[in-house]
């Protein structure tokens, strides 16, 4: 009800205005019918101008069908008309909007403006979409003014402010005028007071913003640059290199370009006398030294141009000194410039630091979560199981196939976690009933057991599923990301990750501290003819332990390959590492496995931040940082003391 | 333990009789261990009768590429020779060794690498009308090698890459610094076992990473091609090259086991057998234990550098694929199938399984057909091959070595109940009954 009473109010309020100012941009066209017919950039401004200021409802139209070459002229009777495209023809209006038939191409002649004014034109059509009653043309308008800021939008978008109803477009075109101040005000203290308003603000937009105003270039000259705002002067040798210096004095024409090895040799070769070249047999000229020779004979005999030399060149850099100059002439801004991206950087670089953190927390959680069903076979049992990854693997495919029978991808995630649980505790018990129970005194050769079922495993996964990466799509509501700023921010899926870890972290811990199970598999763990005397069943246990493992191993396999493709081969890429974690944090202890796992994603995500181009070289660091590391403390991070320690 | 009455050496090669075991004035080697000169026997017929079915000086029956299979074939067998010194004489489960192997292969194919790109763009240079300067040269050789990985700067590894001497010490020098350091590191600190497999493994892991990156100045994952073309000998087809290689691998091969059977025969092989059965009493006994160790680590990089010098020229091909872990771990399923601890087991282990791999996954075999189903053998074959081995591994520790044991009714030890030593697939041969 009130809304529509709004409406009324508005358009009853606005109608005298529109009314007033009918008619007007037909009036300004007519009277200028020349300047339209043929604009050129330098006179047109005034007449675009009067046009988008005559508050008439149709110069909008009228603008943008210039622009797009829809304004035309009727051969017949040199009437100045609006076409729209229909079917095969054009749809004609007048100027004031009123319809004026139909007419076919070669009826009419375009109006063509040029590039120049097009962009004046493109201009003043700013101030109509920054106005528009859509707040959809608003935002669209701001989205296009802030990818190309150019300095006529600055005055049409100041103007928008105050009529602009909604709050966030109205604190945006705010936050943009800001940027186009500080760039196109002509007032240098306007756009200093701009970028002070902008503080140490870490979004991306304010950096690309003030980014161009420190912009620099480079020149050389004979003295320091007059009327020029010099960022700094460079030295040779430090900031440049000699080639470098000389290219720019060959670009300022303040010396003339040295001879390249190519043009030496096709000059040479232009001057072959009698298979000698400057006096010198061609077949001698093997050597840069012998060509130089030879080439100074023809420099002498005067057959060829003169090249600078060596000694030339050196010269010539030392008369001369380079400098980076801003393309901003004024240094008050630039100086305003410099300090706030100085502050931003400063906040930024805290910021990485932050976001650094939660990479390496959600990195040691895959870790983690890859190597707890590692933790508890070899590192309670003492079994060594190569085909962990193959069961992390088969948790991942469990989790494709439930998801090829039930398209709801979050009831999907919460089936296929059991599921993948059951199937690898499954595929454990039976691998710990069949191999690994007859070679529980033969450590080396569990090792090579298991690898043989890792080879076959990782075949048959291969022929079953393909080769290529099978899906597993996460639940729509761990899409995105959570967002601190524009430098910190985590994925869902990560955070997601990050919690089920956490979860483990207690299952696995309650599990051992407060179950008759965890009791029986410590005791086992200890003694295990002592607890058998006791009652305890360490076949059993051992068995039940085992798959504990596995089934762990497969419920893993399924949060990785929510992030990570799934593939036969994306268990093995986890192997080395998971060991690597159990083992740097101590065996057979969990809070090791933390530690160890903690240790190493926070390492490898700090190796990478300080060589971003490559993980490869990072996860080589690593190695052979846990190679060293288990010098110092060969028995991991967190060390077992006393008996429980064993061998 | 048995009474000396009943100690007998393994095999006596017809002396009979009691005898002590004495190592300074014994009798030589082969009368010693007479299945060297059975070896070497096989080795040199086998040898002979391939060169005469060769395309390049016989019959034509063998093909060339096939000879080139043969050839690396021998060189596989080298390389599970000193895995099984490591493995089945001194119990050190290395998965590393392929590390060393790829490293040799890689010394070798820098230098077959440059010295071919170094005639081609000589010839190229010298089309132009002026002979080629030094830079021009090395300028376009290092564009011809590296622009496939976005360089034209020689990395300073590749500094020697001209000089095929220097290149060759460097094939032995750098897996054996290499096998120096990291088997210090490791066996000062004490790691053994499964420890100790884990860490090579992560080692080989380390050094493939590494590899794959572009900028590591061996071309990335690309690796180094065109191996198998021998500089100078453009004239030289690959029929005669080939069986070159052939005979050079037949060479090591018998080089290699007449040396290792020298090594493990004598008391050091004594004391590295004693190593993997009782670390510990060896060292409590006074022998320096990582000294050994490490000795051993690295006179089996050495002999695993040398066999891929020889298998890469042969390959045509390296690229960090080759130093993946699980290249070392069907090292150590060849000698593990072959029957450990002794060398021959190592290289019929080595040369049954791999020729067996390439024909089933060569895809000449034809599939099964299970109804609507048909099964190809490259498909499987890794299947097979993986339970077999955990059969093996299970069932027969001993692996094809166990059935020559048969064939001279020996049989393992009886402690009266107490363990054999944590490795009873390895021929306890000092001990073995008749």
């Amino acid at each position: 009800m009130r809304l529509t009473a709004l409406i009324v109010a508005a358009t009853l309020w606005l109608a005298p205005a529109l009314a007033f100012a009918e008619g007007q941009a037909a009036q300004i066209i007519a009277e200028n019918r020349d300047q339209i017919e043929k604009p050129s950039r330098q006179t047109i401004g005034p007449v675009i101008t009067a046009l988008a200021a005559s508050g008439d409802p149709m110069a909008d139209d009228i603008l943008s069908a210039w622009a797009d070459k829809r304004l035309v002229i009727r051969k017949a009777d040199n009437a100045l008309l609006l076409a729209t495209p229909d079917g095969d023809g054009l749809s004609l209006s007048a100027l004031d909007g009123t319809p004026a038939g139909t007419a076919t191409k070669a009826d009419l002649t375009e109006l063509k403006p040029n590039a120049g004014v097009r962009g004046l034109i493109a201009a003043a059509l700013v101030q109509f979409t920054l106005t528009d009653p859509d707040p959809a043309r608003r935002a669209a308008a701001l989205t296009s003014i802030a990818r190309d800021p150019t300095a006529e939008t600055l005055e049409p978008l100041r103007a928008a402010i105050e009529t602009e109803t909604d709050p966030a477009l109205k604190a945006q075109k705010q936050r943009l005028e800001r940027f186009l101040t500080l760039r196109f005000d002509p007032d240098p203290e306007a756009r200093v007071a701009a970028i002070e308003s902008l503080g140490s603000d870490t979004a991306l937009d304010v950096r690309a913003a003030l980014n161009p105003l420190v912009a620099t270039t480079r020149i050389a000259g004979a003295g320091a640059p007059q009327g020029q705002n010099v960022a700094r002067s460079l030295t040779i040798g430090r900031d440049l290199n000699d080639s470098e210096a000389y290219a720019l004095l060959v670009a300022a024409n303040l010396a003339p370009a040295r001879l390249t090895l190519q043009e030496q040799r096709d000059a040479l070769l232009a001057n072959v006398v009698n298979g000698t070249i400057g006096g010198i047999p061609v077949a001698e000229l093997n050597t840069q030294a012998a060509r130089d020779r030879a080439y100074t004979a023809l420099e002498a005999a005067g057959t060829v141009a003169a090249a600078a030399t060596d000694d030339e060149a050196k010269a010539a850099l030392a008369a001369h000194r380079f400098f980076d100059v801003y393309v901003e002439p004024d240094p008050t801004v630039t100086d305003a410039a410099r300090a706030a991206l100085t502050r931003i950087d400063r906040k930024v670089s805290v910021m990485q630091a932050a976001d650094l953190g939660l990479d390496a927390l959600s990195l040691a959680a895959i870790f983690f979560l890859a190597a707890i069903g590692l933790a508890i076979t070899f590192g309670v049992m003492g079994v060594i199981n190569m085909a962990h990854g193959e069961f992390i693997t088969m948790g991942a495919y469990t989790g494709f196939v439930v998801q090829l029978f039930v398209p709801d991808y979050t009831l999907s995630i919460l089936i296929a976690l059991p599921l993948a649980f059951v199937v690898t505790f499954g595929a454990g018990v039976a691998m710990e009933r069949l191999v690994i129970r007859h070679l529980y005194k033969r450590p080396l050769e569990t090792l090579l057991a298991t690898f043989g079922i890792s080879i076959a495993l990782q075949q048959i996964l291969k022929n079953v599923f393909g080769t290529q990466a099978r899906p597993l799509t996460a639940p729509g509501w761990l899409d995105g990301s959570l967002t601190f700023n524009d430098v910190v921010s985590i994925s869902y899926i990560r955070i997601a990750i990050f919690v089920l870890a956490l979860v483990f972290l207690m299952f696995f811990l309650y599990l051992m501290k407060r179950t008759r199970l965890g009791l029986e598999v410590r005791a086992v763990t200890q003694n295990p003819a002592m607890a058998a005397s006791m009652g305890i069943n360490p076949d059993r246990i051992n068995m039940l332990t085992f798959g504990l493992g596995s089934g762990i191993a497969g419920i893993a396999g399924v949060a990785i390959g929510l992030y990570a493709k799934v593939t036969s081969e994306m268990g093995a890429d986890y192997i080395v590492q998971s060991f690597m974690t159990v083992v740097v944090g101590g065996v057979g202890n969990v809070w090791g496995t933390l530690a160890g796992a903690t240790m190493i994603g926070s390492l490898q995500k700090l190796i990478e931040f300080l060589n971003p181009s490559n993980t490869l070289a990072a996860q080589t660091y690593m190695i052979l940082f846990i190679i060293l590391f288990i010098q110092f403390r060969p028995r991991g991070i967190i060390a077992l003391r006393g008996r429980a320690a064993g061998d | 333990m048995t009474s000396p009455s009943s100690v007998r050496k393994y095999p006596t090669g017809g002396a009979g009789g009691v005898k002590p075991p004495a190592f300074t004035d014994s009798p030589s080697l082969f009368a010693r261990n007479p299945s060297v000169l059975i070896f070497i026997a096989c080795l040199a017929a086998f040898t002979l009768a391939v060169t005469l079915m060769s395309e390049a000086f016989g019959a034509g029956v063998i093909s060339t590429s096939f000879v080139k299979t043969l050839g690396k074939t021998l060189c596989l067998c080298l390389v599970a020779l000193a895995m099984d010194l490591i493995w089945g004489y001194a119990g050190i489960l290395s998965l590393g060794h392929m590390a060393f192997f790829a490293l040799g292969g890689y010394m070798i194919g820098m230098w077959l690498m440059y010295a071919r790109t170094e005639e081609i763009v000589v010839t190229a240079l010298s089309q132009g009308g002026l002979p080629a300067t030094p830079e021009e040269i090395s300028q376009g050789i290092a564009t011809q090698i590296f622009g496939v990985v976005g360089s034209s700067d020689l990395p300073l590894i590749w500094s020697l890459a001209h000089s095929l001497p220097l290149q060759l010490s460097l094939a032995l020098a750098v897996p054996g610094t290499l096998a120096l350091v990291f088997g210090w590191l490791a066996f000062r600190s004490r790691v053994t076992g499964v420890y100790l497999s884990i860490l090579t493994q992560a080692m080989t892991l380390a050094l493939a990473l590494y590899l794959f990156q572009n900028d590591s100045g061996l071309r990335g994952n690309n690796g180094l091609s065109g191996l198998q073309n021998l500089p100078g000998l453009d004239g030289t087809s690959q029929d005669i090259v080939s069986i070159w290689f052939f005979w050079a691998s037949a060479l090591a091969l018998g080089l290699g086991y007449l040396t290792l059977s020298w090594v493990v025969s004598g008391k050091f092989g004594s004391v590295i057998r004693a190593i993997r059965d009782d670390e510990a009493r060896v060292r409590f006994l006074g022998y320096p234990v990582e000294v050994y160790k490490l000795f051993l680590f690295t006179l089996t990089a050495l002999i695993a550098a040398i066999a891929g010098v020889l298998y890469y020229p042969q390959a045509g091909i390296i690229n960090p694929a080759e130093l993946a872990p699980i290249a070392s771990i069907y090292l150590a399923v060849w000698v593990a199938i072959g029957g450990r601890g002794r060398l021959y087991g190592a290289v019929i282990g080595a040369a049954f399984v791999s020729l067996l791999s390439s024909l089933f996954t060569s895809g000449r075999l034809p599939d099964i057909a299970f109804g609507p189903v048909a099964l190809s053998w490259v498909n499987w074959w890794l299947v097979i091959l993986g339970l077999a081995f955990v059969a093996v591994t299970l069932f027969a520790p001993k692996g094809i070595g166990g059935l020559f044991d048969r064939f001279q009714n020996l049989r393992t030890p009886d402690r009266k109940g107490a363990p054999l030593g944590p490795d009873d697939g390895s021929l306890q041969e000092q001990e073995a009954q008749q």
